[in-house]
Formats: structure tokens, C-alpha cells, sequence
């Protein structure tokens, strides 16, 4: 185990930090392009971002006055120069519902979301590539039928769905797990980052923390069903291919131990698909997000956005937009480096 | 006691509700210490499942094994599991055909030769390093000190073969079954590949069974060959006088259809027709007959058995070629 994990930390060192410089400066036109289509997309609003905006209450001169302040007379590249100028001075604008600036919003929602999001990414891949990889060993079996099945029912299951289907029976009927919120009012938790869970073990709050969890535990599962269900087919898809290849009868044929056989060269390389399933996953999630937070009213990044839509927030949806953008970038270039970890080829070329 | 003794070997891969196929029927040899024979045979002959049986690699499921397979005295094939994992790698080891597919692409070759050196001889890291270094010293590979941390896409196709042969031969393994072991690289990196396997096993004293469809390399290498056709050996006998006078027409008709340096200008290589699809079962004849030039209606009444000539050699055929009578008597095979 511990020699694959230094794998890539001999002389290969130095192109594997080439290789994220590479892919780092790769993210920058992505950026670019989006910021273009953000700006776009606020140009393209019927009638105007002025009048889209201002909504039942727009006025000839409202909408005049909308479009001096917010600059929107300046030529279109100039617009977007501005535009730009101010997305990288972290200037997103202010909220038309709150009055906020949407950055003071989106840092006091953020913690929340990210808390959610990695509590089923946590649970969909702990469970997920395990389960994926028990099924293809113990292919044709009760278990792997079992897995096929359900994980099959755990794609098709829509969040919200299954998201009121634990509600309904871990809190109203069996009364287990609170039904909503992030924390009981009443523990009165000291907030330190923003994150429930974290926060109680960072002041000893310990029973903070215990309530957080226990608020978090039917959100993140609803949450973690699909990408769980994705990770376990992609898993067993991929160790079944990978037990089929030559060099496991090699590794055979050298009398190494099943255990080492099955550590060291299938699950490494069963991994690669499974990675990149997890970042495409994890996309998704931030979608899977607003619909999860609605039902469990988790006060996170899509209850903000679910707002933002209802009430034609622009300047916050602008915002959220581009932070969804700026998440998926990041994530993607995680599950990059992680593949060149695990496969030397991807260095090298 | 010779070194490895194979006898009625079969197997059979069936499952429920398929007709069940027998890839191996009844397959016997022996090999001596230090002796190289070969197994030869087109694809579908049964010779590489025979080999991945000797190691006891054939999947568990859906595969019936049965004979006996006997290394120094000891029955391996009613070994358990674990008891096998122990040979393998170490009284055992295995070249395969594409040594880009059967060396694991995300493992450097270093750690793929320590980890059965460690495996087998309890060596600590930099033991099974220095170690390792010096085996791909061995088998010619440059700078391998360098070179062990490289992984297998970073070499050429005769490096990654000689990795392979290294990995093999690392815990000076009694016998090395080599499966084709250059059919996958280029021409001229196949005569330095046998050259290299015959110099290894020479010096070391290890016995090889080279499987193979080109009777080229069995030419240069083999005390012994044995002809594989349907599963069954079809002729037996020792490397000089198999070449010098092929008795089974399959063999003849392998001989027939490589280029000979002494083979008059002008004159056309005579391809074995057919293929093997072409089988019948040997339950009911021949399994060659319906490709053979010699096939009459003997050749399918029944199977021939597989008798006992003079001098040695092994023929399973009703109407065998005969001897010098096409054959010009010589030992001078085109490689």
C-alpha cells in the first residue's frame, strides 16, 4: 500500500508539478469564456438587463436611470472590460432582495452548501467504490444482483423525492433525525467558520457538533444516493474490466498474495474511470444541492439561488453562476491531478 | 524423478447450459531439469491453456481441470490456493505474449520486479532494489538504475520483454514457461529476445517450456518439441529429428509453410488449408483430417492413438508421412 502511494514521488516529481501548472494555466481560458458568457447572458435578458430587472416596476425613466448607473451606455466592449474589472475585485454587486453586497451572502451561505456537499460526496464515495468493488468480485452472486438493482432504483429516484421519503420516516414516523434546518436554535453554537459541524469541535461544543450532524445526516444521504449509485455501477464496471486484463494474470503468475493482487493492481487501476466519475459527480451535486436544500430548508447556496430566481436577483445570480463555474473548474482540476497520480501516462504526455 | 511430469492433463470449459469445450485432452510430457522443450501449435491448439494450467492460472469458474501435474514429486493441482501463490513466482515463473498488456501500466517496472523478489526471498526495500537493479542488468536492459523507476509506457517493446523475462526468472525459478514470448515485437527484436532466454536459462540451470507457433524458434532453443493440434499432441520428438523428418503431415505442413534459406529459388511455400474450425471432435477420427493431404476414410472412423515409434518419438497418425521419401534429410532450418 505505501509504495504505490509514493508512486509518482521519485524522480517523476517534476512533471507531475508541471503537470498542474499545465492544467492550471488550462482553467484560464475556461474562465475567460465563461465570464464572456455570464456577461452575455445578463446583455441577453428580454428587454434589457434594466427592465428585466426592475420587473412590474419598470418605467421609461426607471429604466434610464438603471441603465446610467449600472453603465450599461458605455459601448458593449468597454461594458465588458468594466465588468471584468470588477468581477476580479471581487465587486459581484448588491443584492436586489437583501441590500447586501452578494459577496457577504454568498460567504454566509457557502459554508453551509460546501458542509452538505462534502458530507455526501463523503458518503457516495466511502460507500460507493467498496460496494462497486464487493459486486465484481463476488460477481452473478445474491449480493451483486442486490447491488445491480438497487443502485439502478438509486439513479432513477428523483433528490426531492427521496428527500420527503426520509423525512417522512426517520422524522415524522420514527422520529429519529430532525426533519429541517442545520442546527437546533436552542444549542446556542458559537460560529467560528460558518461550518455546523466544524465549529462545535473547534470551541469543545462537542453537542453542537452532535446536533449538526444529526441534522446533516438526511440531507447528505438524500444527496449522496445518485452519485453513491454512480460510483458503485462505475466501480464494479471497472473492476470487472480491469480483473480481465493480462497484467493481473501476471501479477498472478508472480504467486503474489489476493490481497496485494487486489490492492495494488486492481483497485489502482480500476480507480481511473472512477475518478473522473466523481468530478463529473460531483458537478452534478451542486445541481442536486438546490433541490435537497429546498426540502430540508437548508439555508445554503440554493436556497439563496432558488431566491435569486423567484425574485430576479441578476446581480446574485450573476454571481452564483460564476462561483458554480469557478467550483466545477476546481473540481475538475482536483480529479486531473488525482488521475495523474494514480496513472503515470497522463504525466508524461 | 524428472522435474515436471504432465500426464492426462485435460481441460474442459463448459457452463451450465453450453456444450462444454475441451481446450486440453489428455495431454502428457515430462521435463527434465535444465531442458527446454517446446509446445507448438496454431491458436486453438490448446498449448497456451496447457501452460496457464501447469501454473494453475485458468479462472476457477466455469473451467474443469483434471490428469496430473507434477512438480519435483509434488501433485500441483490438488494444491490449495495459497499453496500455489507459493510456487508461483518462485519455482515457477511466466513470460507472456504482449509484454505491453501483461505489465501493469501504473506500477513502476522496479516495483513490479521487488514486489515478487520481496514476496518470495523476505528482502527489505533496498535489498529487493539492489537486487532488481542488477536483474534488469542482467537481461540487458541500459542504466538500470535509472531505468527502474520508469514504468512500462516510458520503454521500447524489447525493453518491456526483457522487464518481463526479469520479472520472471527474479527468484531463480526451476522451470520458466514462456507463452509466445516474441510474437508480439518486431522482427529483429525477436532474435535477441531467445538469444537472451536461451543464454538465462543456460547459465542458470533452469528448465523452460517454450510455447510457440513458429517452429523457427523451437529450431533454435528446444531439445525436445511437442506438436499440439486440437488439443491433443500429435507428434512428439527430438528437435533434430522432427525437423529432419516430420512424420505427422500437421507438422510436415507447418514445416512446409515457413521460408527455408535452402529451399530452391522460385518454389512456393505450400500453406497447411483449412483452419481450425475446421476440427472434428476426436471422438470421431482425426481431429486434422478434414485439412490433411493423407486423410482417408480410416482417419475418421476412429481416433488415432498416440504411439511409440522407434528412436524415441511420439506419433498420433493412420497414414503418416514417410520418412526421406519428401523430406530431404537436413538439420538446416531457415530462423
Amino acid at each position: 500500500m505505501t509504495g504505490w502511494a509514493l508512486a509518482g514521488s521519485h524522480h517523476t516529481g517534476g512533471s507531475m508539478l508541471r503537470f498542474i501548472v499545465r492544467r492550471l494555466l488550462q482553467a484560464i481560458p475556461t474562465l475567460f469564456i465563461l465570464s464572456l458568457l455570464i456577461f452575455a447572458w445578463f446583455r441577453a435578458l428580454p428587454g434589457g438587463p434594466a427592465s428585466a430587472m426592475l420587473g412590474e416596476r419598470a418605467t421609461p425613466q426607471r429604466i434610464a436611470e438603471l441603465n446610467e448607473t449600472m453603465g450599461l451606455n458605455d459601448p458593449i466592449p468597454v461594458q465588458y472590460l468594466k465588468f471584468l474589472g470588477r468581477m476580479l475585485n471581487g465587486d459581484f454587486g448588491t443584492s436586489t432582495i437583501t441590500g447586501d453586497s452578494v459577496l457577504t451572502e454568498i460567504g454566509r451561505h457557502f459554508p453551509a452548501t460546501i458542509e452538505l456537499a462534502f458530507a455526501a460526496l463523503f458518503l457516495a464515495v466511502a460507500f460507493g467504490i467498496p460496494f462497486g468493488y464487493l459486486a465484481a468480485r463476488y460477481r452473478g452472486s445474491l449480493f451483486d444482483t442486490g447491488i445491480v438493482i438497487s443502485t439502478l432504483v438509486g439513479v432513477a429516484v428523483p433528490v426531492f423525492f427521496l428527500g420527503f421519503l426520509l423525512k417522512y420516516v426517520f422524522s415524522t414516523q420514527l422520529a429519529w433525525l430532525p426533519p429541517s434546518g442545520r442546527q437546533d436554535v436552542d444549542i446556542d453554537a458559537t460560529s467560528v467558520t460558518g461550518f455546523a459541524t466544524l465549529d462545535g469541535i473547534l470551541t469543545g461544543e462537542f453537542d453542537a457538533t452532535l446536533n449538526a450532524l444529526e441534522h446533516l445526516a438526511l440531507p447528505a444521504i438524500a444527496l449522496a444516493t445518485i452519485p453513491f449509485a454512480v460510483i458503485v455501477r462505475i466501480t464494479r464496471a471497472s473492476v470487472l474490466d480491469v480483473l480481465n486484463e493480462d497484467f493481473i494474470r501476471t501479477a498472478e503468475s508472480k504467486g503474489l498474495t489476493a490481497q496485494v493482487v487486489r490492492t495494488r493492481h486492481v483497485l489502482r487501476n480500476a480507480l481511473l474511470p472512477v475518478a473522473t466519475t466523481i468530478g463529473l459527480q460531483t458537478g452534478l451535486l451542486l445541481a442536486g444541492a438546490v433541490l435537497t436544500e429546498k426540502v430540508f430548508v437548508w439555508r445554503g447556496l440554493g436556497f439563496l439561488l432558488a431566491q435569486g430566481i423567484e425574485q430576479r436577483d441578476y446581480p446574485r445570480l450573476q454571481a452564483l453562476i460564476l462561483l458554480a463555474a469557478v467550483v466545477y473548474v476546481v473540481v475538475n482540476l482536483l480529479v486531473d491531478i488525482s488521475y495523474a497520480i494514480i496513472d503515470p501516462r497522463v504525466r508524461v504526455s | 524423478m524428472a522435474l515436471l511430469e504432465v500426464e492426462d492433463l485435460t481441460v474442459v470449459f463448459g457452463r451450465k447450459g453450453i456444450e462444454p469445450t475441451v481446450a486440453v485432452d489428455k495431454v502428457s510430457f515430462t521435463v527434465e531439469s535444465g531442458q527446454t522443450i517446446g509446445l507448438v501449435g496454431e491458436s486453438g491448439s490448446g498449448k497456451s491453456v496447457t501452460s496457464l494450467a501447469i501454473m494453475g492460472l485458468l479462472p476457477k469458474r466455469g473451467v474443469q481441470v483434471t490428469g496430473s501435474v507434477r512438480f519435483e514429486g509434488t501433485e500441483l493441482l490438488s494444491l490449495s490456493d495459497a499453496q500455489m501463490r507459493d510456487r508461483r513466482g518462485r519455482d515457477l515463473g511466466m513470460v507472456f505474449q504482449d509484454p505491453l498488456s501483461a505489465l501493469n501500466p501504473v506500477i513502476t517496472i522496479g516495483k513490479q520486479l521487488t514486489e515478487t523478489l520481496q514476496r518470495h526471498q523476505g528482502l527489505d526495500n533496498k535489498q529487493a532494489r539492489a537486487e532488481a537493479v542488477e536483474l534488469l542488468q542482467k537481461v540487458g536492459i541500459p542504466d538500470p538504475a535509472r531505468r527502474i523507476d520508469e514504468y512500462p509506457h516510458q520503454l521500447s517493446g524489447g525493453m518491456r520483454q526483457r522487464v518481463m523475462i526479469a520479472i520472471a526468472l527474479a527468484c531463480r525459478p526451476k522451470l520458466l514457461i514462456a507463452d509466445e514470448p516474441t510474437t508480439a515485437l518486431d522482427v529483429t527484436i525477436q532474435a535477441q529476445i531467445l538469444r537472451l532466454l536461451s543464454e538465462l536459462v543456460a547459465n542458470t540451470e533452469t528448465a523452460m517450456i517454450m510455447i510457440t507457433h513458429d517452429l523457427g524458434v523451437v529450431a533454435g532453443l528446444c531439445d525436445e518439441v511437442n506438436v499440439m493440434y486440437g488439443g491433443r499432441i500429435v507428434e512428439r520428438a527430438e528437435r533434430y529429428a522432427l525437423f529432419a523428418e516430420p512424420r505427422h503431415p500437421y507438422t510436415n505442413g507447418l514445416l512446409g509453410s515457413i521460408p527455408r534459406l535452402d529451399m530452391p529459388r522460385g518454389e512456393r511455400l505450400v500453406p497447411i488449408t483449412g483452419s481450425v474450425i475446421d476440427n472434428i471432435p476426436w471422438t470421431e477420427g482425426c481431429a486434422f483430417a478434414p485439412r490433411c493431404p493423407n486423410a482417408n476414410d480410416d482417419c475418421v472412423q476412429g481416433p488415432p492413438p498416440l504411439e511409440e515409434l522407434p528412436g524415441g518419438r511420439m506419433l498420433r497418425c493412420y497414414h503418416p508421412v514417410e520418412p526421406a521419401a519428401e523430406q530431404p534429410a537436413t538439420s538446416e532450418v531457415a530462423r
